[in-house]
């Protein structure tokens, strides 16, 4: 069972460890500065966070003690790029942080707010846009969701062979390399945009994955928490099927996935689109254990009256067994399940929002 | 010399004493500076060299009108204040 949980939030990077006594604080980082990702790479140790600072942009920062001292790293960046006048970019957040497989030791993945993805060959020492999806003519037609610009909040690395890969953009569809990132394709077949004009609601390249994982002992089972509804794929994003009638609601941002039973996932639904609170006030969260033909909502320990928590798309983690869970709110609650979701306990109740989380 | 000196909000993020610096223009006083402290660069301007949109630059007390290539003028008198818009808080 995991024994350490990072936490990003609005004001620092909050570390809890479980002893004999449960659950407690253990260290705060970065105090009273935004952390948007946090990524704790087990192949070798290595901690990073990932600033968003308010007035002075993007920061990465690596620790190699668990967080006893930090170093900052050059973040990625887009290069300095002559005739593009004021539109020229600039890396807003980075979103997303994966580390590769074992096979690419020292290999991380970034995305960030504009829409782009950089690869780092050495422990984020140094970072290269990957120019082959930048440069997609697609990715004119992705939006912003929830921020101005589009964005990659979700990179999946196959374990079996980490030239594999998977990202997700809100709003931009779900990209699909089997070269290390050489060349792209967009696949979302099955997937529905409701929020677009009829004619344009199966276009690829305007849906919004909220929030993309992958089984990593069977990697190509993929879910979706899409801003309409859960979609599940059993063949590499390949084809999509919509997992409907789930109730309490089927809207939300984040999911995750048992490590080894691809058919087991976990969901945290809100009422809709434009009412972001917890059905009837009620914060439950909803596991299938059959790839989605039946759902059980699960609400022991969480509040189940006058809730307005919302669990944004990294706010929901499992840990490398499959049995704990961490679930932390925009409004600043921590809560965590040792039996897989079956109950709950609160670790925090007056944190600042919640962005991230990660067991170790 | 110019002399350059910056918000307090930033020594939380990297060493940033006042400095004296030479240079004519607002972007050749920050390249001086930057050499001597290249990690400053990305605090103060976007991947594009652009002054960050919730950074603001005064030169002797006068806010800069050239965010994009910093053309401003300065002179060997004048006193330079780097510090956080309140936008961005």
């Amino acid at each position: 069972m995991a024994n350490r949980l990072y936490v990003a939030t609005r004001k620092g990077l909050l570390t809890f460890a479980r002893n004999a006594g449960g659950w407690r604080l253990a260290g705060t980082d970065f105090i009273g500065q935004p952390v948007s990702m946090v990524l704790a790479d087990r192949r070798d140790g290595g901690l990073y966070a990932a600033l968003h600072l308010g007035h002075f942009g993007p920061k990465l920062w690596r620790s190699t003690d668990a967080g006893q001292s930090w170093q900052e790293l050059v973040a990625p960046a887009f290069a300095a790029s002559e005739g593009e006048g004021e539109q020229g970019p600039s890396v807003e957040m980075l979103w997303s942080l994966e580390a590769a497989g074992a096979d690419q030791p020292g290999m991380l993945w970034a995305g960030t707010i504009p829409g782009a993805l950089f690869r780092s060959p050495d422990r984020g020492a140094s970072w290269t846009l990957v120019d082959s999806l930048w440069q997609r003519p697609e990715r004119a037609q992705w939006f912003g969701g929830g921020y101005d610009q589009p964005g990659i909040h979700s990179i999946c690395v196959d374990p079996r062979d980490s030239a594999r890969l998977h990202v997700a953009v809100s709003c931009g569809g779900v990209w699909c390399s089997e070269d290390g990132g050489a060349s792209w394709a967009c696949r979302t077949q099955g997937m529905r945009a409701a929020y677009m004009p009829p004619e344009l609601q199966e276009t690829p390249e305007i849906q919004d994955p909220h929030r993309l994982v992958a089984c990593p002992a069977a990697p190509d089972t993929l879910w979706v928490q899409h801003h309409n509804g859960i979609f599940l794929s059993t063949d590499g994003a390949a084809h999509w099927q919509e997992i409907s009638d789930v109730e309490p609601s089927s809207f939300g941002f984040a999911v995750v996935v048992h490590p080894s039973e691809p058919g087991t996932a976990w969901f945290v639904p809100a009422v809709k689109d434009e009412c972001r609170v917890p059905v009837e006030q009620r914060l439950v969260v909803t596991r299938t254990r059959d790839g989605g033909q039946s759902f059980e909502r699960l609400s022991r320990g969480l509040p189940q009256a006058e809730c307005f928590d919302l669990v944004y798309r990294h706010g929901l983690e499992i840990d490398e067994h499959g049995q704990c869970l961490a679930l932390g709110s925009t409004t600043g609650h921590l809560w965590l399940s040792e039996d897989q979701g079956d109950s709950w306990q609160a670790l925090a109740g007056h944190l600042p929002p919640i962005h991230a989380l990660r067991f170790a | 010399m110019a002399r350059i000196s910056f918000t307090e909000n930033l020594q939380r993020h990297l060493d940033v004493a006042p400095l004296e610096v030479p240079g004519d223009t607002v972007g050749a006083v920050l390249a001086a500076v930057f050499a001597g402290n290249p990690r400053l660069r990305s605090y103060l301007l976007d991947d594009q060299g652009r002054v960050r949109r919730h950074v603001a630059i005064f030169v002797d007390a006068e806010q800069i009108a050239d965010r994009r290539h910093l053309s401003d003028p300065v002179s060997a008198a004048s006193d330079i204040f780097v510090v956080q818009a309140l936008t961005g808080g």
